[in-house]
């Protein structure tokens, strides 16, 4: 089918948010594609078709167009730095990145940062004219400056409690963070009327939301 | 053993028989075709001066391979095709009289920085008219894309045009600061959707403009976007460009291609290098653009040669990917000969070539025997050997 859409959605903690959008966009995905093996789910009568993806692959996905639309976090797209089209601030699961480290921190000689975004931390640092140590970690973050492994960290901040936990404190902001839809460069030309109509559900759903907030 | 010996650099690839054969084919058809259409080509050296065709070059300076020659000087592996063909139309084609059309087909060289195994060696089919800074010379262009599509039989495929000019001045009508217009260029380079839409309810706009700056997003890609334009802005550039684009629409009407031709007043080139219409094409279940082209008016005076132009770039392998069609096999046949039978084999095989066979022509003998696999890859072999031979 011409315009049938494909799309791939993040595995954990945007899902279920999305999730209940779509529901508010009137596309009911059975929930139990967050908990059941099967990866994909189709909806043949809206003609979409979803499929769960780690939220660092999505983006890669649809740049490649297996997907023609995905959703996932702007923290993903700033790291993965992907060509793709950025739809819609689907303005759900909001966090921000931000720089941490422990309190009583001080400009050290050689500064390094640990971090899960080792992309996006290494040019914020080059744009302010600073050479850092990049450090990549793959989880537990908040450890690194516990351990002196690095003097301070980047990562994704959404209540703080996690920093707190660990005895951090929030130096600065880089950026706030909100999950998006985004769509493929072929797709989104091949696909534009269909895309066009699932967007602005989308953006309907989106609106009420705020309203209600 | 040590594996890397055997390695390639990043980025480059071999094409072994099936796909240079097909790579072959459909190059094949897009010269006739470019050719049907009285353009010539053009072959230019693999390096150049990087001061000189680097610069003008669409490609960012860290995307282009350079070396040092023995004289220090900066060469350029060529990142594109179209600054090349700028440099000869203004000096060995100097004194021939324009409009030009040429085209080209060959390779061209971009370091992949952030993704290794992405290509860095691209194989592109093109053609530049030079001299022609009308709507016509862009339809022509355009409509001879089409017909490449076509006889390359994808599918489904659309062609998406914009126009940078009138983009800009549809910006500046509206936003008018000049800071504020970079970033929203910035934003749809960058195909940020949700920055342009940020950037506009940011902008000191008034509530006309920002609605329809706003509606430029929605899908409704027509050329019939051009009325509403029109009707709303009365500077003369807009006016200009739209009038141009309505030229350029009616001409495709005539070619019989503005089926496949779609109009996006937000699409703009990755630079400042195109400076009225542009335009990309693309092809149902491929993720990249297929090809991509438009008018650099400012090209040609950097080489000291003042003319309008337009062109596109069809990417081989991008094609490959989504051609189904399948070159007819030219029928291989094997004729294996054991040493007293090579005079026979010989006078058979170039009877057989003369019809236009592919015939190879194999010796054999006791000790070396050639396994089925080898004899299986071709449509018939025949086997002429001594009489008395003591075995089968």
């Amino acid at each position: 089918m011409k315009n049938e859409l494909t799309i791939a959605m993040p595995k954990g903690r945007i899902l279920k948010e999305a999730l209940g959008l779509l529901h508010n966009a009137g596309i009911d995905v059975p929930t139990h594609i967050a908990d059941s093996r099967k990866l994909t789910v189709k909806l043949p009568v809206e003609g979409l078709s979803f499929f769960l993806a780690k939220p660092t692959d999505v983006p890669t996905y649809v740049e490649y167009g297996v997907a023609d639309l995905g959703i996932v976090g702007k923290d993903v797209l700033l790291e993965e730095g992907r060509d793709v089209y950025e739809l819609l601030d689907l303005q759900i699961s909001p966090c921000r990145i931000s720089i941490a480290a422990l309190p009583d921190w001080q400009p050290v000689l050689h500064p390094r940062v640990a971090t899960k975004y080792p992309r996006l931390t290494e040019r914020y640092f080059r744009g302010l004219g600073q050479q850092v140590e990049v450090i990549r970690l793959n989880g537990s973050v908040e450890l690194a400056p516990l351990i002196g492994l690095a003097d301070r960290i980047v990562d994704v901040v959404s209540t703080g409690q996690t920093l707190k936990e660990n005895g951090l404190v929030e130096l600065k902001q880089i950026t706030s963070v909100t999950a998006r839809l985004i769509a493929n460069r072929g797709s989104y030309r091949m696909k534009r009327n269909a895309i066009g109509i699932l967007e602005e559900k989308l953006a309907l759903a989106v609106g009420k939301r705020k309203v209600l907030q | 053993m040590d594996q890397r010996r055997f390695e390639k650099p990043a980025g480059f690839r071999d094409y072994p028989p099936p796909l240079a054969e097909k790579k072959r084919a459909l190059e094949e058809k897009i010269r006739k075709a470019f050719c049907r259409w009285g353009y010539q080509e053009v072959l230019t050296p693999t390096l150049e001066y990087f001061e000189t065709v680097g610069e003008a070059s669409v490609i960012e300076e860290k995307r282009i391979f350079k070396l040092i020659d023995r004289e220090g000087k900066t060469l350029a592996l060529r990142p594109d095709q179209t600054a090349p063909i700028a440099r000869v139309v203004s000096t060995s084609l100097g004194d021939a009289p324009l409009p030009l059309r040429l085209f080209y087909q060959t390779n061209v060289f971009r370091a992949q920085e952030e993704r290794m195994g992405r290509d860095a060696e691209f194989f592109q089919s093109g053609v530049e008219l030079i001299g022609e800074p009308t709507p016509e010379g862009d339809a022509e262009v355009i409509a001879l894309a089409v017909e490449v599509l076509q006889i390359c039989k994808i599918p489904s495929f659309r062609l998406v045009v914009g126009h940078v000019g009138l983009l800009h001045d549809l910006l500046q009508e509206t936003v008018g600061e000049s800071q504020m217009i970079q970033k929203l260029k910035q934003a749809l380079r960058e195909r940020d959707n949700v920055g342009y839409r940020q950037l506009v309810q940011e902008a000191k706009l008034s509530t006309n403009h920002r609605a329809f700056l706003l509606s430029l997003l929605s899908p409704k890609e027509q050329f019939s976007l051009l009325e509403g334009i029109q009707d709303k802005f009365h500077s003369s550039e807009i006016e200009q460009s739209v009038a141009y684009l309505r030229a350029l629409w009616e001409a495709l009407q005539d070619y019989g291609v503005s089926n496949n031709v779609t109009f996006d007043p937000l699409l703009t080139g990755s630079l400042s290098y195109y400076t009225g219409v542009y335009f990309e094409g693309y092809a149902n279940a491929l993720g990249f653009p297929l090809l991509s082209g438009g008018r650099y008016d400012r090209l040609m005076e950097r080489f000291g040669r003042s003319a309008g132009a337009t062109g596109f770039a069809i990417k081989i392998d991008r094609l490959m990917e989504v051609c189904l069609h399948i070159p007819c096999k030219t029928r291989r046949i094997a004729i294996l000969f054991s040493q007293k039978k090579r005079k026979e084999a010989i006078t058979k095989a170039m009877r057989l070539r003369k019809q236009g066979l592919a015939v190879v022509l194999q010796p054999i003998d006791r000790r070396n025997k050639l396994s089925e696999v080898w004899k299986s890859s071709f449509t018939q072999w025949i086997e002429l050997r001594e009489e008395e031979g003591d075995e089968k």
